[in-house]
């Protein structure tokens, strides 16, 4: 069976708006990027199958799938539509060219959160309507309740979780691609307003627009085409119950079961020896803590000591989030997952300029689907085959 | 019911019992507003027909005049190289003749939209519109020649509706 490489990435963003481009033409830039990155391939001919992620919801289109072909190149082309994050995507695309049939592959996500004028209703929507709905509030009111269950059960400090903030805006100052960078104090974190008890303010990532294009490849093309093919040692993903009423709210076993996949498949043993930095989603700032310890890099309960101790600061023994993570980048909504990527690949390659990781080989990429979902998709990728 | 199924198994329920409430159900309208952003082809091209003219843009490897404008050619996936104006008038390519409206009621006079291809546009390029003062509908022929029908300047707001319709015309 071929190994598989991502062999080319383009992003445009991530900004708080792009009022100046739709998102066909956000997507066009993304995808021009990507193709040359990949040694300049042409997407009307060297390319078997376009994968899209989207989610109509938040296109405020029906069967989004439609509006996607001629910007990335692939009208009368073969393309269909992962209505989820772009790791998902990502996983499709694996399989497709594990298969044997295919060997190019395109990968596409995106957010045009600027162009949702009702975010928060968008986001209730994907609540039970018979249970949860009629309740009403603000739906992040769930994160609340997550991380008020995740601190008493594992004794992490709220000002574990707020370090991680501090952490990822500062970070996010090195990456030409974050939205939000900043240098800020714990203390302001910790003073900023609270939302969602014990929730506040500057530990929730603000949504930013953006798009990324990437192409994967077999080896064969891969080795053809880049002299820098990162390479997909594993995949994995899994879905916990919708049901707020019973679900784990503790331990984000979703990103367990989707990380214990993904490491049978790249016989990853010892995350934390094995590999060298995650991007973990940190859509909240107690989220990354929590799976931090999902994925297996320390016990539960572990997470907050690491982070306050600055092992996962991004010149620590094993950083996360060196990208700014989604606080930093801007929460790119079905694109998170890519952003994700997106930074392992570039770290992976050597090409992260200021917040490069020296002798970074081995990267993990994370994504959670964000309130109200417990799905998530955790991918391996490598500097050697 | 039919002659030999005189009774089904099961309550029987009507429409009087979800209005009465004796049916419980849940119903919820979701707030789903969106503004999206034109962009760089679209935004010209609205501008455009406040002023009475149709924009297209020009892409100089298959020599194509592509209505409505893009940036990108989505045959040679390439940045499209320039803009030019093609006429109000052009050819129908297909039509549809609609004799009840969106809620399924019967329209007094049938809606026609017809597939307009461009005068100066590449082949088969133009735009969508309603089709009026055609007189019988059953006139309405494949190729017949049509020409805009535009609002008056100070009623124009950069939209595909500042074109009322498109009728046909003899040459
Ligand atoms: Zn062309």
């Amino acid at each position: 069976m071929s190994e598989v490489a991502i062999i080319g990435v383009g992003c445009v963003g991530f900004r708080p708006m792009t009022p100046e481009l739709s998102y066909k033409e956000l997507m066009f830039e993304a995808a021009v990027k990507a193709y040359e990155d990949a040694g300049g391939i042409n997407p009307r001919e060297d390319v078997d199958i376009f994968v899209a992620c989207s989610e109509d919801y938040l296109e405020g289109f029906s069967i989004f799938d439609e509006f996607v072909p001629d910007q990335l190149g692939a009208a009368l082309r073969h393309l269909f539509t992962v209505t989820g994050d772009g790791m998902l995507g990502l996983a499709a695309a694996y399989m497709l060219i594990k298969t044997g049939q295919f060997d190019t592959v395109v990968l596409e996500a995106h957010s045009k959160a600027s162009d949702i004028l009702t975010y928060t209703d968008i986001v209730q929507f994907g609540f039970d309507p018979i249970f949860n709905r009629p309740l009403g509030g603000h739906p992040y009111y769930v994160a609340g309740l997550e991380m008020t269950r995740y601190l008493y059960e594992t004794c992490t400090t709220e000002e574990q979780c707020a370090q991680v903030v501090v952490k990822n805006k500062r970070n996010a100052l090195l990456n030409p691609h974050a939205a939000y960078g900043a240098n800020i104090t714990l203390d302001q974190v910790m003073h900023s307003e609270k939302l969602f008890h014990p929730l506040k303010k500057l530990e929730i990532s603000t949504p930013a627009d953006g798009c990324i294009v990437m192409v994967l490849a077999s080896e064969k093309v891969a080795e053809k085409l880049t002299d820098k093919p990162i390479w997909v040692k594993g995949v994995g993903w899994c879905t916990e119950t919708p049901s707020l009423e019973t679900r784990d709210w503790t331990r984000a076993v979703y990103t367990r079961l989707a990380a214990e996949m993904a490491y049978k498949e790249a016989k990853i043993t010892n995350p934390w020896r094995d590999i060298d930095f995650a991007e973990i989603h940190d859509l909240f700032a107690y989220k990354e803590l929590q799976h931090m310890e999902a994925l297996k890099l320390c016990d539960y309960g572990e997470a907050g000591k690491l982070t306050e101790d600055g092992l996962t600061s991004l010149n620590g023994e094993f950083p996360v989030n060196p990208s700014g993570g989604l606080l930093g980048m801007g929460y790119g909504l079905e694109a998170s997952g890519l952003q994700k990527v997106l930074e392992v690949v570039i770290q992976l390659r050597g090409e992260a300029g200021a917040r490069q990781i020296d002798d970074a080989e081995v990267g993990l990429a994370h994504t959670w689907r964000g309130i109200p979902t417990a799905t998530g998709v955790v991918a391996v990728l490598s500097k050697v085959k | 019911m039919s002659v030999k199924i005189k009774h089904y198994p099961g309550e029987e329920i009507e429409t009087q019992d979800f209005r009465e409430g004796k049916v419980l159900f849940e119903s919820f309208k979701p707030k789903a507003k969106y503004a999206w952003s034109a962009g760089i082809a679209i935004s010209r091209f609205l501008e455009e027909l406040k002023n009475g003219r149709i924009l297209a843009s020009t892409c100089s490897k298959c020599k194509r005049i592509m209505v409505p404008p893009r940036i990108y050619c989505e045959k040679c996936f390439k940045p499209t190289d320039g803009w030019t104006y093609v006429k109000d008038t052009g050819t129908i390519n297909t039509f549809s003749v609609s004799f009840i409206a969106a809620d399924a009621s019967r329209l007094k006079e049938p809606i026609v939209v017809a597939i307009i291809n461009l005068d100066g546009a590449s082949e088969g390029m133009g735009i969508v519109h309603w089709l009026n003062e055609y007189g019988d509908w059953r006139e309405i022929k494949i190729g017949m020649r049509v020409k805009a029908v535009w609002k008056p300047p100070e009623e124009r707001v950069g939209a595909i509706t500042d074109i009322k319709y498109f009728k046909p015309i003899k040459e």
